[in-house]
């Protein structure tokens, strides 16, 4: 478009272009570079003092306690990631390829509901239901079973991750599977496929790219959240974000802090670029 | 057919039980919000406003809502000028840089919270501008520009891009243009994107919990309480922020709707 319009830079273009410059190099690059710097600082007496020494580093990574989180969080990420994206699949399908135009429209509007209620609010509403004498347990008791653990457990911090993934992950699986080009659906059909090998080499291979972005998004909300393991995982095995929280909050070590978000960033990193690479890799089985 | 009839049968069930699973506890905080139970379960107590006139008497909380009030409204406000300029320039100009240019704008968001918090927290001290409210506005602004940005841009794709030459053509100057041609046909969405970013605002709470300092805001209110004990107060805040929040959500979607016939009608 730029050959229609004059290239020269002029004061009306700038007003447009310039705000979000400044105000994101000042408040979000300034941040996040000071963060970088920060782990390096030196902490004496509850104060900060600018330094660049290796200390927080050295500390943090040659203790079992932040590998043994790292691991943890690594793992119990995965595990939801994986858990969403099965719980969502079925789902997903039903919605994508049995139910109604309309009717998917609205599915996919009550579930963006949940994003404007506050997490929090919800969190604290499953701690009441999963409770020893909490709701779970009164049916299942009725029913002569229980009670059952669920705070404090794994479990609990896994319902809290759901709780926070699994409606993004239904909208965008049912989105890129209502994309798929139906005809190669029934043509598999025609030739005699069966409807699960049709899922697992026609739908899935066709819908990859969504998917993975799917479990993109699902990996860096469940990495990144203290909520879910904090209240409904009694933070038994304290995740990085939680390791964040106390570090910052009760010990006035920043710089350690500054080092264990790094530490995440740079994974999530990894994680996201491996993930997009696969997703537009071009597969045998893709055109 | 039979078979397909049981099995679409059984994918229905599946579908209702996952919604079931997402509205379990927004359901179940309203209900507990006018329960007597302090530990609410099965069979519920009595039918009680305790909680709401215990929350309505507390000023602390009162304050909260006014400062959550008053960040995500000035939150909306920079966010929705920001990625207006932002969807402007990305619509209108090719310039090198743009790729970075617009990885400014979109990062933030896929960045966790927690981090962030801890990032702004310590840069916002170091330039001496934390423990405000607004410090949390700045923050807010920092992650909910990118919604705004997207918002906008959508309306600027429907756009006819001859429309602002024909403008000028007809002697109107950049500047003029602007005014009367581009921004009224954004309006709806500039609407849109105020209502969605003053709900993503209202409802965050990490980032406000780290950089607010003593100004808290309703929902560092609620992770406050959620941390000392089992206090039904917070239902009845909850089902207070879920209908300010949902009334912001249903008017940005009302704007949307009102955008998308008017985008059918030109």
């Amino acid at each position: 478009m730029s050959e229609k319009y004059e290239i020269r830079l002029n004061i009306y273009a700038l007003t447009w272009r310039l705000p979000i410059i400044f105000w994101q190099l000042i408040f979000f690059v300034g941040p996040v570079l000071f963060m970088v710097a920060m782990s390096f600082f030196l902490v004496k007496n509850y104060r900060m003092n600018e330094a660049f020494e290796f200390v927080n580093w050295s500390r943090m990574m040659t203790r079992g306690f932040f590998w043994d989180s790292y691991w943890y969080t690594l793992g119990i990420a995965t595990l939801s990631t994986f858990c969403a994206m099965c719980v969502a699949f079925p789902a997903a399908f039903a919605l994508a390829f049995r139910a109604a135009e309309s009717t998917r429209r609205w599915a996919i509007f009550l579930l963006i509901i949940p994003f404007f209620t506050s997490y929090l609010v919800r969190t604290f509403s499953w701690f009441v239901i999963l409770s020893e004498s909490g709701v779970v347990n009164a049916v299942l008791g009725y029913v002569g079973l229980g009670p059952f653990k669920m705070l404090n457990t794994d479990f609990g911090t896994l319902v809290g991750y759901m709780t926070l993934t699994l409606p993004l992950v239904v909208i965008l699986q049912t989105v890129t599977m209502a994309n798929i080009d139906k005809s190669l659906i029934e043509a598999a059909r025609n030739l005699g496929c069966s409807p699960l090998r049709t899922i697992w080499q026609v739908i899935i291979p066709l819908s990859k790219t969504g998917l993975i972005i799917a479990a993109i998004f699902c990996f860096i909300l469940s990495f990144g959240d203290f909520v879910a393991p904090f209240y409904l995982g009694g933070s038994q095995e304290p995740t990085l974000p939680i390791l964040i929280l106390d570090t910052t909050k009760s010990g006035q070590q920043w710089p350690r802090a500054a080092v264990v978000a790094i530490m995440m960033m740079v994974t999530l990193f990894v994680i996201a670029f491996t993930g997009i690479a696969l997703a537009y890799r071009k597969g045998k089985g893709s055109k | 057919m039979k078979q397909s009839q049981t099995l679409n049968f059984i994918l229905g069930i599946y579908v209702v039980m996952i919604f079931a699973f997402v509205f379990a506890p927004i359901i179940f905080s309203m209900v507990f919000s006018f329960n007597s139970q302090r530990f609410p379960t099965i069979p519920l107590g009595e039918f009680s406003t305790e909680w709401y006139e215990k929350v309505l008497a507390d000023p602390d909380i009162w304050k909260a809502a006014r400062n959550s009030l008053i960040v995500s409204f000035s939150t909306a406000l920079i966010a929705t000028f920001l990625g207006f300029c932002t969807a402007y320039s990305d619509f209108r100009y090719n310039f090198r840089f743009k790729g970075p240019y617009l990885a400014l704008i979109l990062l933030p968001p896929t960045i966790p919270l927690i981090i962030m918090a801890l990032a702004m927290l310590a840069w916002l001290s170091k330039i001496g501008m934390s423990g405000q409210l607004y410090s949390i506005i700045i923050a807010h602004s920092v992650l909910t520009a990118p919604f705004a940005m997207a918002v906008i841009r959508l309306r600027l794709n429907q756009m006819d891009p001859d429309l602002e030459s024909a403008a000028w053509n007809l002697g109107g100057s950049e500047w003029k243009t602007m005014r009367y041609v581009i921004v009224p046909f954004c309006k709806p969405a500039i609407f849109s994107s105020l209502f969605l970013t003053a709900a993503v605002s209202f409802d965050e709470f990490a980032v406000s919990w780290f950089v607010s300092g003593l100004n808290s805001t309703l929902p560092v209110v609620v992770l406050e309480i959620v941390q000392g004990n089992i206090d039904p107060q917070v239902n009845a805040i909850g089902t207070f922020v879920f209908l300010t929040s949902m009334t912001l959500v249903v008017l940005a979607q009302l704007f949307f709707a009102s955008r998308q016939i008017k985008g059918m009608q030109s």
